[in-house]
This record gives C-alpha cells, sequence and structure tokens, in this order.
C-alpha cells in the first residue's frame, strides 16, 4: 500500500498540542514566560510565535525558573518557565527545589522526546518528573495531546492554590504535534484529592481566643503566608487589637511594614537581639504562616519555653512538625483573623512592650550606622544607603549569604512583595535572574538586585538576559573578595582557617560594559550617594561593583542549633573600626 | 511500634512512587505495602504496615494527605480493625513424617494448596501474629519458600472508608 496522506475533515477548533499549550497558558493569563528553546520544545516555540506572549531568553535554564520564581513573588501571580527535555529540564532543578522551599506558584513546563522513545535512552532523555518528585508540589507527564490542556490547568490550579508551589508539567514532542479538535474548557478545575483550603475549625479559634485572654507576653511570629493569604491589614489589625510586638520571619519581612511600631523586627539567626529575647521570654507565640525554620528557632529543646503556641497554617503538615501547637488552625489566614478579629477583645500590653523596647538599648551589638566613618565601605553601610536614597520604595531582591541578611537587616520595607530572596534552600545565583523576573512581572518598579560577588558569578551570563531584554535592574554586587559567609562560620567555627573561600574575580565594571552596561565602581562611603543616584538615573541595566571590607561579619548570630538567645554579638569596639584610619 | 495506615488513592501511574518518596526522604521503615483495587473504578487502597513511634506516623500521615492523589487516609491504630495476612509456605516433607506436616495442618487451619514429591505448600491466612504463629511451627520442618501478602486492614463496625470529593 502505497503510504498516502490522510485528510482530517477540517474543523475550525483544531489544534496542534503546541498552539492548545499556548491557548492554555493565554487563557490562564500568562504574558511572559522564561526559556530556552531545545529538540523537544520545538513544536512549542514554533507555534508560540502566532501568540501574545513575550518570551525572555535565558542564558541557562536556571535562570528561567528563578526568574519565573522573581517574577511571581513580585507580581503574586504564577511565574512560568520553559525547557526542552534532558539537561533542559535537569538545569530547572535548582529553581524548582527554591520555589519549593519558599512556597513560590511556579509551572514549568518541559519538553519531552516522543512517547514511544521514552525509557529507550533517547537522545536528551531524562526523567525530569522522576527527579523533580520530591521538589515539586506536583507534576505531569502528558503523552496524550487531550492530556495538555488538563494537566495545565491543574499546575496552575495547584501552583497557586492552598499553600503555593512548582508544578511541572513534562510534554512529549508528539503529544506538541499531535492535533486534536480543541475548546478551552472554562469550568474550575475540580480536583478528587486536592483539598487545598480548609475552614477554621470553631473549637481551635476559641482556645487561641483562650490564649490569647490569658497572655501577658505575647509575640506575633509573622511569615511568608501573610502575603500569600493577602493578610497585611488584618495582621495589622489583629497586632493593634491585642497590643502584641511583631516579629519577622525573612520571608515575611514586608508584610508588616517595617516602621510599625509594634513590628519589633527580624527574628532567628541572624534577628534582632531583643526579638530574639522577647521570644525566649513569651508566654504566647503566635505563628501567621510560618513554619519554624530551624534557622529561626535555634535549638528547638530550648525555644521558647515559656510560650504557649498558636499556629495558623494552610498547610495541616506544617502543624506539630517542629513545635508542638496548643491551638492548631488549619485555615487560610486572612479569613482566619477576621473571624478572630471578632471574638478577641482589646489588649494592653505596654509593660511588655517597653520592655521589649528598653532591650533595644542593646543595639550595639549590631549597629554600625552608628559608627564613624573611618573612610572604609561597609556592606551594612551600602544597604542602608540604598535603602535611603530609595526611600524604602525599592523591590530589592538578594542572592544568599552576608548581604542577604545584612539586606534584612538595613533595609526596611514597607510593603509587601518588596524583598524577594532565597530563603528555605539559600540558593546562591538566585539574584540576578529572579531581579530580572521581578522587574518584568513590575515594570512600573525600581528594582535592586543586591548580590555577593560569589552567586552574582554563578548566575552573572544573566546580565546578557538582561541587556538583550533591555530592561533596568540595579545591580549591587557587595564585592568582598570571599566567600564572605561561609568565611565567617570559618572565622568563627573553624579557627580562620579559609579553606575555599578567598575568590578573585573578574573586574566587574568591565564585565557590565562588555555587556553594553553601565558599570560604576565605589570604594569609599562618601562615593556611594553619587554612585547610587547615578545607577538609578542610568538607562538599562546598571552594575556598581562596591568594593566592601573583606572581613566583616553579620551580627548577632545565632550558631546554627544553639539556643535562640546565646547570641555572638559584634566585638567592641570593633576591631574592624580600630584597623581604620581616625574616625572622621 | 506498629501503625497500620490505610490510604485510598488515585489509581494513576506514578502514584506508588510519591507514595514510597514520603517514607524514603524521612528514612520510615515499611514493614508491609498491600494496593488493590476498591469496588470504585480508578481508585485503589493501600495497607501500608510501618514500624515507627506515634509523632512520626502522623508525620507520615500528615505528608501523605498531602499528596495530591492520595484520596482518604486513615490510621488504624488507635480503632478496632480488622486486618489480615496471607503467606504460602513450600515446606519440605523429605525426610520426616508427613503425617507431623499434617498435624500442623489441621491444628493451625492451615490449606494445602499444592503438594509435590519433595515438599508440600500450605497457605496461612489469619492476623499476622496468627501466621507467625505458624511459620514458626512449619520452620523445624524445613521451610523451602514462602512468601507473605502483607497485611491488609479495615476497620471493624458501620464506618467505612470512602473517597469522597473534597
Amino acid at each position: 500500500m502505497s503510504p498516502q496522506q490522510c485528510t482530517l475533515p477540517v474543523m475550525p477548533n483544531l489544534r496542534t498540542g503546541a498552539q492548545t499549550i499556548w491557548e492554555c497558558l493565554v487563557h490562564e493569563g500568562v504574558t511572559t514566560v522564561f526559556g530556552y528553546p531545545g529538540g523537544a520544545i520545538l513544536p512549542a516555540y514554533d507555534a508560540m510565535l502566532d501568540y501574545p506572549i513575550r518570551h525572555v531568553l535565558v542564558r541557562h535554564e536556571q535562570g528561567a525558573s528563578h526568574m519565573a520564581d522573581g517574577y511571581a513573588r513580585a507580581g503574586g501571580g504564577v511565574g512560568v518557565a520553559i525547557a526542552t527535555s534532558g539537561p533542559g529540564a535537569t538545569n530547572l532543578v535548582t529553581g524548582i527545589a527554591t520555589a519549593q522551599m519558599d512556597s513560590v506558584p511556579i509551572v514549568c513546563i518541559t519538553g519531552q522526546v516522543p512517547s514511544h522513545l521514552i525509557g529507550y535512552d533517547a537522545f536528551q532523555e531524562t526523567d525530569i518528573t522522576g527527579i523533580t518528585l520530591p521538589i515539586t508540589k506536583h507534576s505531569y507527564l502528558v503523552t496524550r495531546v487531550e492530556d495538555i490542556m488538563p494537566a495545565i490547568k491543574e499546575a496552575f490550579h495547584l501552583a497557586k492554590s492552598g499553600r503555593p508551589g512548582p508544578v511541572l508539567v513534562d510534554i512529549t514532542k508528539d503529544a506538541q504535534q499531535a492535533k486534536h479538535d480543541w475548546e478551552w474548557d472554562p469550568q474550575p478545575v475540580k480536583m478528587r484529592g486536592y483539598r487545598p483550603v480548609q475552614a477554621a475549625p470553631r473549637s481551635e479559634l476559641d482556645k487561641a481566643v483562650e490564649l490569647i485572654r490569658a497572655s501577658r507576653k505575647p509575640v506575633i511570629l509573622a511569615g511568608q503566608g501573610i502575603l500569600q493569604s493577602n493578610a497585611m491589614r488584618e495582621v495589622k489589625l489583629f497586632a493593634e487589637r491585642i497590643n502584641s510586638p511583631v516579629a519577622m520571619t525573612l520571608l515575611g519581612l514586608g508584610g508588616v511594614p517595617a516602621s510599625h511600631p509594634l513590628n519589633i523586627g527580624m527574628m532567628g539567626m541572624h534577628g534582632e537581639s531583643w526579638v530574639n529575647h522577647a521570644i525566649q521570654e513569651a508566654d504566647l507565640l503566635l505563628a501567621f504562616g510560618m513554619r519554624f525554620d530551624d534557622r529561626v528557632t535555634g535549638n528547638l529543646k530550648t525555644y521558647a519555653p515559656h510560650a504557649k503556641k498558636i499556629h495558623i497554617d494552610i498547610d495541616p503538615s506544617e502543624i506539630n512538625k517542629n513545635v508542638i501547637a496548643d491551638a492548631a488552625i488549619v485555615a487560610d489566614l486572612r479569613e482566619t483573623l477576621r473571624e478572630l478579629l471578632e471574638m478577641v477583645p482589646t489588649c494592653d500590653h505596654g509593660p511588655w512592650l517597653k520592655y521589649i523596647g528598653s532591650m533595644k538599648g542593646d543595639s550595639a551589638v549590631r549597629d554600625i550606622q552608628k559608627l564613624p566613618d573611618n573612610g572604609h565601605l561597609y556592606a551594612p553601610h551600602v544597604i542602608n544607603d540604598i535603602w535611603r536614597l530609595t526611600e524604602g520604595k525599592a523591590i530589592v531582591v538578594t542572592d544568599v549569604g552576608q548581604h542577604q541578611m545584612w539586606e534584612a537587616q538595613y533595609y526596611h520595607h514597607e510593603e509587601p512583595r518588596s524583598l524577594i530572596t532565597s530563603g528555605g534552600l539559600g540558593t546562591m545565583g538566585f539574584g540576578l535572574p529572579a531581579a530580572i523576573g521581578a522587574k518584568m512581572a513590575r515594570p512600573d518598579a525600581e528594582v535592586w538586585a543586591i548580590v555577593g560577588d560569589g552567586g552574582f558569578q554563578m548566575t552573572q551570563a544573566e546580565l546578557s538576559t538582561a541587556a538583550q531584554e533591555g530592561i533596568k535592574v540595579n545591580v549591587a554586587v557587595i564585592n568582598n573578595g570571599f566567600l564572605g559567609m561561609v568565611r565567617q562560620w570559618q572565622e568563627f567555627f573553624y579557627e580562620r582557617r579559609y579553606a575555599a573561600t578567598p575568590l578573585r574575580s573578574p573586574d566587574f565594571v568591565k564585565i557590565a560594559e562588555a555587556h553594553g552596561l553601565l558599570g560604576l565602581r565605589a570604594e569609599k562611603r562618601s562615593d556611594v550617594d553619587e554612585i547610587v543616584t547615578r545607577a538609578r538615573e542610568a538607562d538599562g541595566t546598571v552594575l556598581i561593583d562596591f568594593r566592601v571590607e573583606q572581613e566583616d561579619s553579620v551580627y548577632p548570630m545565632v550558631p546554627a542549633g544553639a539556643d535562640l538567645d546565646a547570641m555572638i554579638r559584634r566585638p567592641q569596639p570593633s576591631v574592624l573600626v580600630e584597623t581604620g584610619a581616625d574616625p572622621i | 511500634m506498629n501503625h497500620t495506615i490505610v490510604a485510598l488513592v488515585e489509581d494513576k501511574p506514578g502514584v506508588l512512587n510519591r507514595v514510597a518518596l514520603v517514607f524514603r526522604r524521612r528514612a520510615f521503615n515499611i514493614e508491609s505495602l498491600t494496593v488493590g483495587r476498591t469496588t470504585e473504578p480508578g481508585v485503589s487502597r493501600m495497607t501500608i504496615v510501618l514500624d515507627s513511634d506515634q509523632t512520626s506516623a502522623e508525620r507520615v500521615i500528615a505528608y501523605l494527605y498531602k499528596l495530591v492523589n492520595v484520596l482518604q487516609i486513615e490510621d488504624l491504630k488507635s480503632v478496632p480493625a480488622v486486618a489480615r495476612d496471607l503467606a504460602l509456605v513450600k515446606v519440605s516433607v523429605a525426610g520426616h513424617d508427613r503425617a507431623q506436616l499434617l498435624r500442623v495442618v489441621d491444628e493451625t487451619r492451615a490449606h494445602i494448596v499444592d503438594s509435590g514429591e519433595q515438599t508440600m505448600t500450605l497457605e496461612i491466612t489469619g492476623e499476622p501474629p496468627h501466621v507467625d504463629a505458624v511459620i514458626s511451627r512449619l520452620e523445624p520442618l524445613g521451610i523451602i519458600e514462602m512468601v507473605r501478602t502483607g497485611q491488609v486492614a479495615m476497620r471493624r463496625g458501620d464506618t467505612a472508608l470512602t473517597a469522597q470529593y473534597a
């Protein structure tokens, strides 16, 4: 029999799988995707040109997953990353794990080899659904064109509902190429085994109210759940109603304005000393959308020994995981607080707040703002100056390490989603690509990437992406010539044996210039104002190489696993200042 | 301490893998795991016996509950439940009296399901301790091969575990 072309009857909605992917994305409200083409995803890329989608070509797929992450965190929507099979897919993994740890809604679409080749070690075949099983909220392997829409619809629903997270949809090349008679199904997704939100049980609400009534020393622990539940207003009202101090987690920063009188600052390993002391002395902790990570609790056995705990979280598996809750409310935070606001009395914790305020006198444990300008440039100075010059209104995206902690300490965030940082996974290389993603989501906003010299070089290639896209991100490289946080640990815990932490970097100004971008350098504190202002006023992405003190450390510090109030403090008088020129 | 966890799961590729992952990641040891169909198409039932303390069992259940493909889950530890295990045991009949074996069969409600020239295969069904007890009586006779299904279990009384829509 001679091969004869079988002509399908022409139907108005006949679509390829590749077209289906984009139509689904458009229906989901996607306007921007971050990706990198390749063989197994080529049909999808070909179809993309016919849809109103902005595609950002990254330089490495890790950049795509981080950009999708930054896009989602800054804009509050779902970020989308696209890659081909095999290495394209595996390069996404770090970004997926980052999003999983920080509960960020991203959807990753990967091409897969044709279905008949799966399991035959075909060129660029890898079991990406298997690889990402532990680091995704859920994943799909789609081998039939008719399964594309349900998978993508469910992926978006899963990514953004309940506790958000990354979802991967792996689509074989033959499913992308096949045609089907297709129509968008506008019905909301219904999944049998997925219960994203539960109602707060009345008995637990009652218990919580009783605990609040009985408390004399409450502390609210404000986590990222506040941003995800959009509960900023409710948390503020609630804190004011019960007159409770609010301590912030790293990812919660911005959930309650830094300037609010009840906001006492960040808790944890590099938190404020008075915050950690307040937690240790509290008689009630109200955990709002936070998960008692080891970086905020220190030694669990001695953590907040006098405190009852009220834990409100949307994810039931967080309850009693690290800390046993006396009242456990598995529900949406905003809804819960609205109910609780009807139930709780107005309280006055004046003496407790006054006591915590008196501990703030202890700010010398870390505050080098008050130290005289000795001619040296300190990272905290740089970050504090950026905060001052941007009037605290920028979206700041950090990398991971010392500069990240200094950012949390010295850039005071008033708005939710104005700090974007890899908290849970601590992913170096996150900063620059996530900042590009954030800028795409919030083109109106001033975006700063504050990165270290180590982490920046991990994904430095994305400068090229920023240049190609013509977007403006201000990149502040806090350059101390060391992998600073590891060096700090070596200084404190490994007798200053600096194994593999001294770092020789290229001339970052020239790197910027090689990309056709403006590169600037600051070496003295007196340079900072002018350089930052120049960077802000310049068109396009600007890189600033801040040559900061090499061996400064982040204070205070609770060593890993130590009691929360056992902090290492900044030595007084500071050795760093002593080594400098005469104070001006 | 053994916990018997019953889960109704969607019958889809990869679900067993997702369930197993919860145990692997936290290094929990599974004593037995059985999967089978239910009366409802597309829904499978797993019985997982886990050797762990109460806290760990609660963690496991919390993580399993979170899986998108898990429809319903319960720990039968604290409720009255019926549990059954089945073993097929091939016992040597060479070198000793068949009557000895038949006596064990008779006394323990085991069934002979096959017999060869050198061996006899028995089926033992019952509560897991009963199956253990029979096996230990057969051991001196010479067990050539053995397979156990692992435990299946169900709540006593009228309460039924059903997979409802969330």
